[in-house]
């Protein structure tokens, strides 16, 4: 089975995104307490999403997977800071691939629950200023953006995510997929992400994945993506 | 020739009720039936087509480079699946060779029960869990996706006859166990199908 190894730069911004810093952009801030992640609150109710992703589904996602993901990955660290004070490289270098796993799950979902709004707080309304001309720049209108996008979202195989993301050297938009809970890192920073796993919809849509791709535009928050913007 | 759906030796409920009727039916008729018709547009006029699934999976690298992740994909997915039906059957009691295997290769049946366990639960995202022979004995063995052992080391990074499997991607216990993979894995020990497992490992020589 293939693993995902994590340079030690990531692995460096991994560690670090679990304590809130300073930032020119609105980062993703994880939410902790004493040093240990935790899961953040929703800012919108579990049935908030209805019709487009129902209660039960929000439910299980954000207070089980979410949550499993939180904890494991605190394990996790724990684990690699042990390690790293032992100096015991085997198994700071066992443990990357949980931290990538987990700690990418909880950023992921932290900034997927940020990405979603309910219609009444300006889910499913169109992005505005830079970001709206950024998208029409490089992909010709928001429209072909999510063509292009849910074509990406269809072709990953297995689980994994798809993100509007922004070149931190160029500027530029792209879309790119994830594989599993890979987190965005690196030369890209993530402006919005939508989750492909069956979990994400599967008591609602089962095996109907192309249907929740082309609904869940209802429900995007292209606030939260205006500000993860540069 | 055209790949087609293999019908399921039972009917939808009989493994209920530690594998759902609803998703049995789903899995069966919705998610297998898609690896197929996938497989097919991919491998259209072909002549690898001719040739069992098991066979083209094996021959991934004489698939044109454009097709070959299709065929990857969906040929596993066939494959797989058609393994998996045939290894499902409640009732069936391990004997024989394959159990002195089993308790020989792995210290006692709880040890392999335990390891199997932890293998398929800790697959990370979509995949399958294995017990699989290979010429150093019985090992369990993980892959990613819609790899199967039977594609080799290369690609699959493992390799093996499938004796046993387990597939572990969410569409498999959603429904009825929900986020609790662990749950649904320890019900895999009532449905897995002991005679035929028996009869691969005697025939894989």
């Amino acid at each position: 089975m293939s693993m995902t190894l994590l340079k030690t730069g990531a692995l460096r911004s991994a560690l670090r995104a679990s304590a809130p810093t300073a930032s020119k952009r609105a980062a993703l801030t994880l939410t902790t307490t004493r040093g240990k992640a935790t899961l953040p609150d929703l800012p919108y109710d579990y049935a908030a999403l209805e019709p487009t992703i129902n209660g039960k589904i929000m439910e299980l996602h954000h207070s089980k997977h979410h949550q499993t993901y939180v904890t494991s990955y605190n394990t996790a660290s724990d684990k690699m800071q042990e390690a790293l004070h032992n100096g015991d490289v085997q198994t700071q270098i066992a443990t990357l691939p949980l931290l990538n796993f987990h700690g990418g799950g909880h950023t992921n979902h932290s900034l997927f629950w940020e990405n979603l709004a309910p219609k009444n707080q300006g889910g499913g309304e169109p992005p505005s200023g830079a970001l709206a001309k950024s998208i029409d720049d490089h992909f010709g209108s928001l429209e072909k953006m999510k063509e292009k996008f849910n074509t990406a979202l269809a072709g990953i195989q297995g689980s994994g995510w798809a993100w509007l993301v922004q070149d931190s050297q160029t500027g530029a938009l792209q879309i790119k997929t994830y594989a599993n809970q890979d987190p965005v890192v690196g030369q890209f920073h993530p402006v919005l992400g939508i989750d492909a796993w069956e979990h994400a919809y599967y008591l609602q849509y089962e095996n109907r994945k192309a249907e929740y791709f082309k609904n869940i535009w209802e429900v995007i928050n292209w606030k939260a993506a205006d500000k993860r913007f540069t | 020739m055209a790949y087609t759906l293999p019908r399921l030796p039972y009917s939808y409920d009989a493994l209920e009720p530690h594998f759902d009727k609803e998703t049995m039916e789903i899995h069966h008729s919705r998610h297998h039936q898609t690896y197929v018709n996938s497989l097919n547009a991919a491998l259209e006029g072909s002549e690898l087509s001719s040739l069992a699934v098991d066979e083209v999976i094996t021959k991934l690298d004489q698939v044109p480079a454009e097709k070959r992740t299709a065929v990857r994909n969906h040929g596993g997915g066939h494959s797989n699946h058609s393994f998996f039906w045939k290894n499902l059957k409640t009732g069936t009691t391990l004997s024989g060779d394959l159990k002195a295997a089993i308790e020989n290769g792995f210290g006692g049946f709880e040890n392999f029960q335990q390891q199997f366990e932890k293998a398929a639960t800790t697959v990370f995202g979509s995949g399958w869990a294995w017990l699989v022979k290979t010429d150093g004995g019985l090992k369990i063995v993980t892959t990613h996706n819609q790899d199967s052992p039977l594609m080799g080391e290369a690609v699959a990074g493992t390799s093996g006859f499938p004796i046993i499997g387990l597939d572990v991607w969410e569409h498999a216990y959603y429904l009825k166990y929900r986020n609790k993979r662990p749950d649904y894995i320890k019900a895999y020990w009532e449905v897995v199908n002991w005679d035929e497992a028996s009869a691969r490992f005697t025939q894989s020589g």
